[in-house]
C-alpha cells in the first residue's frame, strides 16, 4: 500500500501530545526526579542514586502495607467476582424490571468514594451507626475503632458493596448478548442449568470478566479514598495499604525521596502484575 | 419417531387477545404423518417459526393441543418430548471440541459411552468434518458449525421428530444442495419424521414429500410439489411459489367466459359455486402464450435468464409475465393467449372449481 507522507500530520496530534505531557509525562519525570535526589528545601538537590530504592525495598513497612494490599485484593475479588456473576444470572433479561434492577445496580457506582467512605463510617458506628448499633445490640462484640479484624470487615464489606455492582453489569452485558437461540439449543440437547452455566454463560461471559477482574484488582491494590476515611488506615497499621502508606510518608513524614522512590516500585508492580493477569488470561482463552 | 397432531392450535403474543389479527398463528389443524419428510414454506413473519416452536415445546400455544402417536404432550417439555431442533444460525458450545459438540445431547441423557463414541463417530463422518473432530468448535466456520448444529440434531437415533428451522441460511449454495441430499438419504435411511421450516422454495419442494405453505399465521394449502405449482388453492400460493409468481389478474366469470376488462377469455369448464363471488382469475406465467393471436399487449420489458426469457407485459393496464422459450421470435405488435388448462379461478384469494 502506498503510503503519503504529510508532515503537518504531527500538527494533528500535538494538542494530544501537550496534554498527555502535562497530565502525566511531566509529572512522572518530577517523581522520577525526586526518587534519586534528596533535597532539604529551597530547591537544593543533592544525588541520592539508588539510595531511596533500597531504603524502600528493605522496609518491613512497605512488604507489610504490600502484603496487606495483595490480601485485601485477593479476598474482594474472591468475593465480587462469583458474587457479581451470580446476581448477574439472577437478573430479569426483560420487562419492568431491567431498568429497576440497573439503576439499583449503578447507584453505588455513582456515588462520590470518600462519600463511600463517610456512609460507612457512620453506618458502622456502635453507638449511632445502624449497622454498628444492631450489631453490638445483637451481641456480637463489634468496634471497627479498636478491633483491626473489625476494620477489616468493615473495609472488605465497603468495597462489596460499592464494587460489586460493576461486575454484576458487566456480566450481565455478557449474557443480554447470548442469543435465545443458545439457551433453546441446550433445552433440546437436555442440558442441565449447570451445564448451561459452564458450557454457553461462562464462555460468553469470559471476555467482560478478564475485563472486570483487570478493572478490580487494579483499583483495589490502588485503594486509598475508602479506608481512609473509615479507618484512617488503623488501628494500628492494621488497615495501611499501600496508598496509604505512600500518603503517609510523602505529606506526613514529607519524606519525598522515598515516598518518589515508593511510587514508582508501586506503579511497577501494579503495571507488572496487570500485564501478568492479562497475559494469563487472554493465553488461556486463546489456547483453548 | 411419530405422528405429530396440531389440533386446532393457535398462538398469540398478546396478553389478553381479541381479534383475529392478534394471533400469529390464526388456527392450525394438522398431521404430520409417522416417517414423512415435510416442509413448511412461507415468507418472515407468516408464523412458520412459532408453529415450530410450538412442536418443540419452546413455546406453550395459547390454545388447541399437540398429539404426538394420539398422545397428549401438550404439557410436556422439550426434553421429556424427545425432539430435535437444528437452529437458522449456528449454536455451537464453544469451549468443546467438535467430538464433544455432537456427544453432548448423548451425554446429557445418560447414554453409554461406547454407543455414544459409536454414534459420534458415524455422524462425524456424516458431515464431514473428521479432520475436526478434536478441535474447539469455537474455531471454525459459519457452514462447520451449522454442520454441527445439524449434526447434533441428528446424533439421537431415538427421537420423535427432527425440526429444521431455516438451517441452510448460512451455508454456500454448493454446500447447501450436498447437505439436503443428505438430509434426504438419511430421512430414507432411518424414517425420521421431518419438518423443515423455509422461505425457500426451491429447498422446501426439493427437500419435502408434502409442503404446507404458511401466510399470514394459517396454513393456506398443503399438498405435492406439482399440486402446489399446478392448482394454488389460495392466490398467496401462486404468487409464492414459482419465478416468476403466479399472473394474477381482476376478472368476471359468465358462463365459461371469464372477461378481464374488455376482453373475453374461454373457461376450460364451468366454475362450480357461486360464479359471481369470483374476483380473479390467475394464470401462471408458464401458461401464457406470446404470438401474434389473442389479446394485444404491450411488452415493456425482456429479461433473459439463460434457459428461457421472461417478458413483462401490460394488458389493459394489468401487468403481466410470460416465460418465452429462448429461441422464440416476438411479434412487433405481440398478442397473448392463455393456455385453458393452466387457468385458476378465485374467490376471495381462495380458489374455485371448475366442473367440465
Amino acid at each position: 500500500m502506498d503510503k503519503t507522507w504529510n508532515n503537518k500530520a504531527w500538527f494533528m496530534v500535538l494538542p494530544v501530545l501537550v496534554l498527555v505531557a502535562f497530565s502525566a509525562v511531566i509529572p512522572l519525570m518530577t517523581v522520577v526526579n525526586y526518587s534519586l535526589q534528596d533535597t532539604f528545601g529551597s530547591n537544593v538537590f543533592f544525588w541520592a542514586g539508588t539510595e531511596w530504592f533500597q531504603q524502600v525495598l528493605g522496609s518491613p513497612r512497605f512488604w507489610n502495607a504490600m502484603g496487606r494490599n495483595l490480601i485485601f485484593s485477593f479476598i474482594i475479588l474472591a468475593i465480587e467476582v462469583p458474587l457479581g456473576i451470580l446476581i448477574a444470572l439472577n437478573m430479569p433479561r426483560r420487562g419492568w424490571g431491567v431498568p429497576v434492577c440497573l439503576v439499583l445496580m449503578a447507584l453505588p457506582l455513582l456515588i462520590p468514594w470518600n462519600v463511600v467512605g463517610t456512609i460507612w463510617q457512620v453506618f458502622g458506628r456502635t453507638d449511632i451507626g445502624l449497622l454498628g448499633y444492631y450489631v453490638d445490640r445483637a451481641g456480637i462484640d463489634y468496634n471497627y475503632v479498636r478491633d483491626p479484624y473489625d476494620a477489616w470487615v468493615t473495609v472488605i464489606l465497603m468495597d462489596v458493596w460499592h464494587w460489586t455492582s460493576l461486575v454484576v453489569l458487566l456480566s450481565y452485558a455478557g449474557l443480554v448478548s447470548i442469543p435465545d437461540a443458545f439457551y433453546q439449543a441446550a433445552k433440546i440437547d437436555g442440558a442441565s442449568r449447570w451445564a448451561v452455566f459452564r458450557y454457553i454463560q461462562l464462555p460468553k461471559m469470559n471476555r467482560v470478566l478478564l475485563i472486570a477482574i483487570l478493572l478490580r484488582f487494579m483499583d483495589s491494590f490502588m485503594i486509598y479514598t475508602e479506608p481512609f476515611v473509615v479507618t484512617g488506615g488503623g488501628p494500628g497499621n492494621s488497615t495501611t495499604f499501600l496508598s496509604i502508606d505512600l500518603v503517609k510518608l510523602a505529606l506526613g513524614e514529607f519524606n519525598l525521596g522515598q515516598a518518589a522512590a515508593m511510587s514508582l516500585v508501586y506503579f511497577l508492580i501494579i503495571l507488572l502484575l496487570s500485564w501478568i493477569f492479562y497475559t494469563v488470561m487472554t493465553n488461556r482463552e486463546a489456547g483453548n | 419417531m411419530a405422528r405429530i397432531d396440531l389440533d386446532h392450535i393457535r398462538q398469540s403474543y398478546v396478553e389478553h387477545p381479541r381479534s383475529p389479527d392478534d394471533y400469529a398463528l390464526k388456527e392450525v389443524k394438522h398431521t404430520f404423518a409417522d416417517g414423512g419428510a415435510y416442509a413448511l414454506l412461507g415468507p418472515s413473519g407468516c408464523g412458520k417459526t412459532t408453529l415450530l416452536n410450538i412442536i418443540s415445546g419452546l413455546l406453550r400455544p395459547t390454545e388447541g393441543r399437540i398429539l404426538f402417536d394420539g398422545r397428549d404432550v401438550s404439557a410436556l417439555s422439550t426434553q421429556e418430548r424427545n425432539i430435535a431442533q437444528v437452529f437458522q444460525f449456528p449454536v455451537v458450545y464453544d469451549t468443546m471440541t467438535v467430538r464433544e459438540n455432537l456427544a453432548f445431547p448423548l451425554r446429557n441423557r445418560g447414554v453409554p459411552k461406547a454407543e455414544i463414541d459409536r454414534k459420534v463417530a458415524e455422524i462425524i463422518d456424516m458431515i464431514d468434518l473428521g479432520d475436526w473432530a478434536d478441535r474447539k468448535a469455537q474455531r471454525l466456520t459459519a457452514d462447520q458449525k451449522q454442520k454441527i448444529s445439524l449434526g447434533r440434531g441428528l446424533v439421537r437415533s431415538d427421537v420423535n421428530a427432527i425440526l429444521f428451522d431455516e438451517p441452510l441460511t448460512v451455508i454456500d449454495p454448493h454446500m447447501k444442495w450436498m447437505l439436503r441430499s443428505q438430509l434426504k438419504v438419511l430421512h430414507k435411511r432411518f424414517g425420521l419424521t421431518m419438518v423443515y421450516v423455509t422461505h425457500d422454495q426451491t429447498e422446501a419442494l426439493t427437500f419435502a414429500d408434502t409442503v404446507a405453505v404458511m401466510y399470514d399465521g394459517q396454513i393456506v394449502q398443503i399438498g405435492t410439489p406439482a399440486e402446489l405449482f399446478e392448482r394454488p388453492s389460495h392466490t398467496f400460493v401462486g404468487y409464492f411459489i414459482g419465478s416468476p409468481g403466479m399472473n394474477v389478474l381482476p376478472a368476471k366469470v359468465e358462463g365459461n367466459l371469464a372477461r378481464i376488462g374488455e376482453r373475453t377469455v374461454r373457461l376450460p369448464g364451468r366454475p362450480g359455486g357461486n360464479a359471481a363471488a369470483i374476483t380473479e382469475l390467475g394464470v401462471r406465467p408458464e401458461h401464457v402464450r406470446v404470438g401474434r393471436e389473442g389479446m394485444p399487449v404491450a411488452i415493456a420489458k425482456v429479461e433473459d435468464i439463460g434457459r428461457h426469457r421472461i417478458v413483462h407485459a401490460a394488458l389493459d393496464g394489468h401487468q403481466i409475465a410470460a416465460i418465452v422459450p429462448e429461441e422464440a421470435e416476438l411479434p412487433a405488435e405481440a398478442h397473448i393467449s392463455f393456455d385453458p388448462a393452466g387457468i385458476n379461478l378465485y374467490a376471495d384469494s381462495w380458489r374455485v372449481e371448475m366442473g367440465a
